[in-house]
């Protein structure tokens, strides 16, 4: 047998010389075109990230008469919660048929409830149910936890008050967090978790902690937990910071969760002995107010907390809580 | 050949065995997180495997805990031969499985292929060096252990990939410090399977020698009838272990994978006593001089190892072990590097070592806090830890309770006054105070009031590292805002497990 090294090539045809021709000329056009294309003077093609910005949730036309602002005192969370928002005129109110509602409330550590580091359950599955009675379409908790969330969410029983009471938890994961413009004096263009652009109202349900740094976290401050990124810069300028993201995020409604009070060692607590009994629940839509009344659980005053008188300035709402005709009372 | 119309045969039921086995693998590996573990036993293979159990018992005469449910493959082993590898051993059904997509799928071929080599020899030199290593006191079968070889390639690589490609598992995808080279060196094992099938199995797994040893005495055997036999050695054409069932059949390498009997057509070959024409059984394929050898370079090593830096001869600051984790020399007669703890712990911290502690020291945990911290309350990887090199500790026994118990430390954190924003700024921060978990605070801060620059007064918060509280969990290095080299970093002085990593007089 004769070896293939020895084939001889056949001559070509015209007909398949004009066929590669053609070929090869299509394919240096293309090319060309494609260089034509992507030519461009930036080393690496822009990634054109829609920017978001936050909705407004609040309410406007509630009804002149009723109290602007509620404060319950007493043992069991459920029914406070329950007492406070029917004095405002009910949760209907607030939330209507068919309306996606985004719960946060502070989740932030990985303890047990008694700490006081993160938001009471019982509160959380409180105001989960007066959603549901309300139609919500869904419920979501969500919080962009400090320590690891799933364990965060587990121990401090917040996860299970929610499913139990028919809300669903949201974790946020890597991916979803999308870029907002905060439009603060500070905080520009940040990571905010998509959970808070994917509904339509949103209710904040802070606990009432000591903070080194910011004297208190109250509700103002438990809005740091709908950023992503680096939220550990914001302590460089954390009145400006705290004011910037209060004006940005406007809540449906606040629920200040004052039943037990981080007296001491905050945000993370760890003792029971940083833990007094505060037995109250404090409701409105006026964070400035709420966070005003609630510095008297931590012997404060508002001039100990500028961040207090940056939000009034903004117009994020008014620290003479007493003018939103309060309405204080027992059950 | 005509192909067998039954269904269930033992060649079937071996596939199922084999199904269920590397499903139950991935599933208990899968469920070893903080929501899906509750009380389910998930370092299970690792407990069955007779290699762990036996080299972490040469390193230090005991047999802890899970490990006595290797009893459950040793004792049958006895009796019935190397059935684990193709039946249970979850590695050695992947390569069967990687093998077979390999393979060529003609005849030809796979009488080479499944042919007996010098070369499968090599994992009885490989056992006797590991098995005089341990006796010295130091415990390497981690390296080339089956069972923690796939569990930490797929804890430390596989898993964590499948998480990049797709989401779930993890919350936030996990990285690990030269898991590519623990994903790499997985791949180049499973890729060996297109020159020699079942090369692992064959030719290096110290497990699969050593099941190989415990069947010298067994009397259950594949055996061939000399008589009905004609030579056409279809058996060997899908043999699993190479180990010539065509002739005088090697027990040592039979995995038992019963496709001999199925093969032949004459129904010359059963698995069971010997019969009248039985052909005779070869014996392990090792000469004493090599063995000999082997042994002698391994008693060299040990003391070269020893003469090397590790942990324990010199206190290593990038060396900050789980808590839980027993004293380092102990530590290192324990771990087998398998990767349970970085794949149970929720933050990512506990990384793959590379020569922190030393050569001994590879793939053991480490912390590294710019990646993870220790979560206060958590004690995940003790429970998870087959060997007992990371000790369980009750979340009382981690964090400690006034008056009593004190807290398990792993470390103690120090500031780097020249990176601090306070210290050396003139910025506010103190995120280190606001996330130290312990109550009261490690750290606490002093108020001083400074001029400024432009001449102005200013009150800032310094902080302060009370050295008596500082557990060493590492979240105040995670959290600063300096991330790159944070101003304030943990290393392991002070660990509770260490008489001698100490720096304090008044404990």
């Amino acid at each position: 047998m004769p070896s293939k090294l020895n084939d001889k090539a056949r001559r070509l045809s015209r007909r398949e010389f004009l066929i590669k021709l053609t070929t090869a000329a299509a394919a240096s056009a293309a090319c060309g075109a494609a260089a034509l294309v992507f030519h461009s003077g930036e080393p690496v093609s822009r990634r054109n990230n829609k920017i978001y910005t936050f909705k407004n949730y609040r309410i406007t036309d509630v009804s002149a008469a009723l109290p602007k602002l509620a404060i319950v005192h007493g043992k069991d969370a459920g029914k406070m919660v329950r007492a406070a928002v029917d004095k405002l005129g009910g949760i209907g109110q607030f939330i209507k048929p068919s309306d996606k509602v985004l719960i946060k409330p502070n989740v932030g550590w990985d303890r047990q409830p008694e700490l006081a580091a993160n938001t009471n359950p019982d509160v959380v599955a409180a105001v989960v149910r007066l959603c549901i009675e309300a139609r919500a379409s869904s419920v979501w908790v969500t919080d962009v936890s400090i320590n690891d969330p799933y364990r965060s969410f587990a121990r401090s029983g917040i996860e299970a008050a929610v499913s139990k009471s028919g809300g669903k938890v949201k974790f946020t994961t890597d991916n979803d967090f999308l870029d907002t413009d905060l439009k603060g004096e500070l905080l520009k263009i940040w990571p905010v978790s998509a959970f808070f652009h994917q509904v339509d109202k949103v209710i904040n349900i802070p606990v009432a902690k000591h903070h080194s740094l910011s004297k208190c976290t109250f509700s103002m401050k438990n809005l740091y937990g709908t950023l992503g990124g680096q939220r550990n810069r914001l302590h460089q300028d954390i009145n400006v910071s705290i004011s910037d993201i209060a004006a940005a995020v406007r809540p449906t409604l606040t629920v200040m969760d004052a039943t037990r009070v981080l007296k001491t060692n905050g945000p993370t607590g760890g003792s029971i002995s940083d833990v007094a009994q505060g037995d109250t629940i404090i409701v409105g839509a006026d964070d400035v107010a709420i966070d005003t009344y609630t510095l008297s659980f931590l012997d404060l005053k508002a001039a100990d907390v500028p961040y207090i008188q940056m939000a009034e300035h903004r117009g994020v709402g008014t620290s003479d809580w007493k003018s939103l005709n309060p309405a204080e009372f027992s059950v | 050949m005509k192909p067998s119309k039954k269904l269930i045969t033992l060649v079937n039921v071996r596939r199922a065995y084999s199904v269920f086995f590397f499903t139950l693998f991935l599933v208990l590996l899968y469920i070893t997180d903080f929501r899906h573990m509750k009380g389910y036993e998930t370092p299970l293979f690792l407990e069955l495997d007779p290699l762990v159990a036996v080299a972490a018992f040469f390193t230090s005469f005991t047999v802890y805990k899970g490990l006595a449910l290797s009893l459950l493959i040793i004792i049958p082993t006895i009796f019935f031969g190397r059935f684990f590898c193709s039946w249970v051993c979850p590695f050695g059904i992947l390569n069967q499985w990687i093998s077979h997509v390999f393979n060529k799928r003609r005849a030809v071929d796979d009488y080479r292929t499944n042919a007996y080599r010098d070369l499968y020899r090599i994992k009885y030199y490989v056992l006797a060096a590991l098995c005089v290593l341990a006796l010295f006191g130091a415990l390497q079968v981690g390296l080339l252990d089956p069972i923690a070889l796939l569990t930490r390639s797929f804890a430390v690589g596989i898993y964590p990939a499948v998480s990049y490609i797709s989401g779930g598992i993890y919350i936030k995808q996990p990285l690990f410090i030269g898991g590519v080279l623990v994903s790499a060196i997985f791949l180049l094992i499973l890729a060996a399977n297109r020159f020699i099938t079942r090369f692992w199995c064959r030719v290096l797994c110290p497990l699969g020698a050593l099941m190989g040893v415990l069947s010298m005495a067994s009397v259950l055997r594949i055996r061939r009838d000399v008589d009905k036999c004609t030579d056409c050695q279809r058996c060997l054409r899908y043999c699993h272990g190479g180990c010539e069932p065509q002739g005088q059949i090697r027990y040592s390498e039979c995995h038992l994978c019963m496709t001999c009997i199925e093969q032949c057509p004459e129904g010359a070959i059963h698995y069971g006593l010997s019969a009248e024409a039985s052909s005779v059984h070869r014996p392990v394929d090792v000469s004493r001089r090599r063995i000999i050898e082997t042994v002698v370079g391994a008693a060299v090593l040990f003391p070269m190892m020893r003469s090397s830096v590790n942990g324990k001869s010199l206190p290593q600051s990038a060396l900050i072990r789980p808590p839980g984790s027993i004293e380092e020399e102990d530590f290192l007669r324990r771990c087998i590097k398998c990767g349970q703890c970085m794949r149970v712990c929720p933050t990512n911290v506990l990384q793959p070592a590379l020569l922190e502690g030393g050569f001994e020291g590879l793939w053991s945990p480490v912390l590294h806090n710019k990646i993870g911290y220790c979560e206060h309350n958590c004690v995940l990887c003790g429970h998870v830890c087959p060997t007992g090199a990371i000790m369980p500790l009750t979340v009382e026994k981690k964090i400690g309770k006034k008056p009593d118990i004190k807290p398990t430390k792993i470390g103690t954190a120090f500031y780097d006054h020249g990176r601090c924003l306070p210290w050396s700024m003139n910025i506010e921060c103190i995120v280190c105070e606001e996330v130290c978990p312990t109550s009261p605070k490690a750290i606490w801060f002093k108020e001083e009031e400074l001029r400024l620059r432009d001449g102005t007064l200013k009150r800032f918060k310094r902080p302060i590292l009370d050295t008596k509280l500082c557990v060493g969990c590492g979240i105040c290095e995670n959290k600063c805002p300096v991330h790159d080299k944070p101003a304030i970093r943990v290393t392991p002085i002070g660990e509770t497990r260490s008489k001698t990593n100490q720096m304090i007089l008044k404990g």
